[in-house]
């Protein structure tokens, strides 16, 4: 329950930086808005759609966007395992690989090309559907198995699925599928990304969602409290899942070729970097974090080399001097739904009243 | 029958590479319940040292195998004081984060300076025996004897000496254990330096079994090693030996018997499979919970 009500605490003290006062001010005001999320979502709509339609920005800032958005469903999906279920899964390519091979055996074998710009929705949901179910399976050994073994598990996951589709000869095997149409356009990358994070969002601060928080801060707590931890580990895996396997459908038709090396244990591990990058347990930081890493390897693209070299020390950086990311474990005022400030609000007022008595 | 017996003695070479990595991955758990993922990256650091010494001081074996011991130890020990030290009070996952980093930064900095895979020259002149229609070469008896070696040295320095009583007294506890007068740092920063010298030496025995080498090999490995670990019961070192064997010895059998694309996924759904009877690996005990 940490995760609520820090924010506030941070905006409520306005007194701290006299000099940043009157900036602070203003700052509050934007960010608690309630206007501002619904504001930015249709101007993002908005801009997605006209950015390909009059070429506002070059189509290489244009593909760097779409990868962003990819990038923002994955971290987001990851961070509802790893940040708000507390576990460590580090096997999601392993999900993005059965959504991306799903959509693109769909568009280049099944479906006619006539026919693809139209049913791509279609796909993409299907491909998060496959994803889907397959996350049902890898949620049954966590019932039992916690933490590292946990991490062993969806590991293992991830490696069989790239073994499974190394020996199908019909996918392509090792060589991957090639040629796959380039239907990822902006304003569907922006409404896939925005659903996720609405989704996520909604999940979070629904019953469902403190059910999974519980669970991170105690498993067998939550359970005596009559959570249902099976219900609520099943449903984190199968939405952070669906959610790979539509990232994973988006990539594969931006991308527009596969093969099961793009989706191994590195994949995996620049997953996680953006979750802990931006911060656990927090989905504007999984906003932050996906947009940084991806800008980032694009800006310090002249350095060839040694911008691989310069990212993990980045990171290393980041996690001594903020062990918890950017924004872990905190949310934007603005970004939290307005029944959740209200409960919150009403919670501490009963608590003031309750508390006050006590005092005299 | 012999072609069973030529495999086995493969998957004892492959076995005794991996039990000794997984052991660096066990004993820095053990001390610090932190997934040190940047150890497959230091057994890389560990081959390339050896490809350096072996081809620019053209020196033999054993120095070789030294100067990669003691070189990866010392930069395990470094990587300790800089990268984990302060971590020691964050969230657990920081921790294993930054690792990944520190590995991804090893990697990529190697990546720099050798774009290209390497060729490590032959340090040890190759004599192969048949016996009763097993061929055995001098490499092979050389790298699981020395394995063996040090795995036992390993084992008889924790449970006889009064480092490894330290070493088990702090992983024990972490609170009282200093106050007793044990070197808290001191004790960490040699576990750091006994768990990636073996890794070094693996690293070492790899490149001369498989001498083509890049900055990348220590990704496959170092995972697979840390399964290992995992399947013996993680922190338990003589947990990480077995596992090492075990998963050396499916991952050859496999290929042996079954079309070689197939070895990573049966090698890993049975982990799974073992992991569903045995949740805390095999020599592994579950830890009580409280609430």
């Amino acid at each position: 329950m940490d995760a609520q009500k820090t924010p506030q605490k941070n905006i409520q003290q306005p007194g701290k930086g006299q000099k940043l006062g009157v900036w602070k001010q203003y700052w509050d005001r934007f960010a608690s808005n309630r206007w501002l999320l619904p504001v930015l979502t249709v101007a993002g709509f908005i801009l997605s759609i006209l950015i390909p339609q009059f070429n506002l920005v070059n189509p290489y800032i244009q593909l760097i966007l779409m990868y962003i958005g990819i990038n923002i469903i994955l971290t987001t999906s990851l961070n509802l395992i790893n940040g708000y279920m507390g576990e460590f899964s580090v096997g999601h390519a392993g999900f993005m690989a059965v959504g991306a091979y799903t959509s693109a055996v769909l568009t280049t074998i099944f479906i006619p090309t006539s026919l693809n710009p139209w049913l791509f929705p279609l796909v993409v949901l299907a491909a998060g559907v496959a994803a889907g179910l397959v996350g049902l399976l890898v949620a049954i050994p966590s019932f039992k198995t916690r933490g590292d073994y946990l991490a062993i598990v969806t590991l293992a996951f991830n490696m069989i699925v790239k073994s499974i589709i190394e020996n199908i000869e019909a996918i392509g095997g090792p060589r991957g599928i090639p040629g796959i149409e380039k239907l990822t356009t902006l304003p569907w990358a922006f409404f896939w990304t925005a659903l996720a994070v609405w989704v996520i969002r909604n999940f979070v601060y629904s019953n469902f969602g403190r059910g999974v928080m519980s669970i991170r801060e105690d498993e067998i707590a939550s359970d005596l409290m009559s959570v249902n931890t099976r219900q609520a580990k099943l449903l984190a895996f199968v939405i952070s899942s669906f959610f790979a396997g539509i990232a994973g459908a988006l990539f594969a038709h931006v991308l527009q070729f596969i093969s099961p090396k793009v989706f191994d244990i590195l994949k995996s591990t620049d997953i996680l970097i953006m979750v802990y990058l931006g911060g656990i347990g927090s989905i504007t930081g999984s906003i932050l974090g996906a947009t940084i890493f991806t800008i980032l390897l694009e800006v310090l693209r002249p350095l060839g080399v040694w911008r691989m070299v310069l990212m993990p020390l980045v990171l290393v950086l980041l996690m001594l001097f903020r062990p918890r990311g950017i924004m872990g474990l905190r949310e934007f005022r603005w970004f939290i739904p307005h029944y959740q400030l209200l409960a919150t609000h009403l919670w501490r007022k009963k608590k003031e009243a309750a508390n006050a008595p006590a005092a005299d | 029958m012999t072609y069973l017996f030529q495999q086995l003695l493969n998957a004892m070479q492959l076995g005794s590479i991996y039990a000794l990595i997984a052991l660096g991955y066990t004993m820095v758990y053990g001390i610090l319940t932190m997934i040190n993922f940047a150890h497959g990256d230091l057994f890389m650091v560990g081959a390339f040292l050896c490809f350096i010494a072996a081809t620019f001081l053209k020196l033999p074996f054993v120095p070789t195998l030294l100067i990669s011991m003691i070189g990866v130890a010392l930069l395990g020990v470094v990587i300790e004081r800089l990268a984990y030290k302060p971590l020691r009070h964050a969230p657990r996952v920081s921790a294993v984060i930054t690792a990944l980093g520190v590995g991804l930064f090893l990697e990529n900095f190697t990546l720099v300076f050798s774009p290209y895979p390497q060729h490590v020259p032959e340090l040890i002149a190759n004599k192969t025996w048949v016996i009763a229609g097993v061929s055995i070469s001098s490499l092979q008896i050389i790298i699981i004897l020395l394995s063996i070696g040090l795995m036992i040295l390993l084992d008889q320095i924790v449970r006889h000496t009064m480092v490894g009583m330290a070493m088990r007294a702090i992983s024990w506890d972490k609170t009282i254990v200093p106050l007793m007068g044990v070197p808290l740092n001191l004790i960490i920063s040699i576990t750091f330096a006994l768990g990636t010298s073996l890794g070094a030496a693996a690293g070492t025995m790899y490149s001369l079994a498989f001498p083509v080498i890049d900055p990348y090999m220590g990704i496959m490995v170092g995972w697979k090693a840390f399964i290992s670990a995992v399947v013996g019961g993680i922190g338990n070192i003589r947990g990480a030996m077995i596992g090492g064997f075990i998963l050396g010895g499916v991952e050859i059998l496999v290929a042996a018997f079954m079309p070689s694309t197939y070895r990573d996924f049966v090698a890993f759904s049975l982990l799974l499979v073992l992991l569903i009877f045995r949740p805390y690996g095999i020599l592994g005990k579950p830890r009580p919970q409280k609430v």
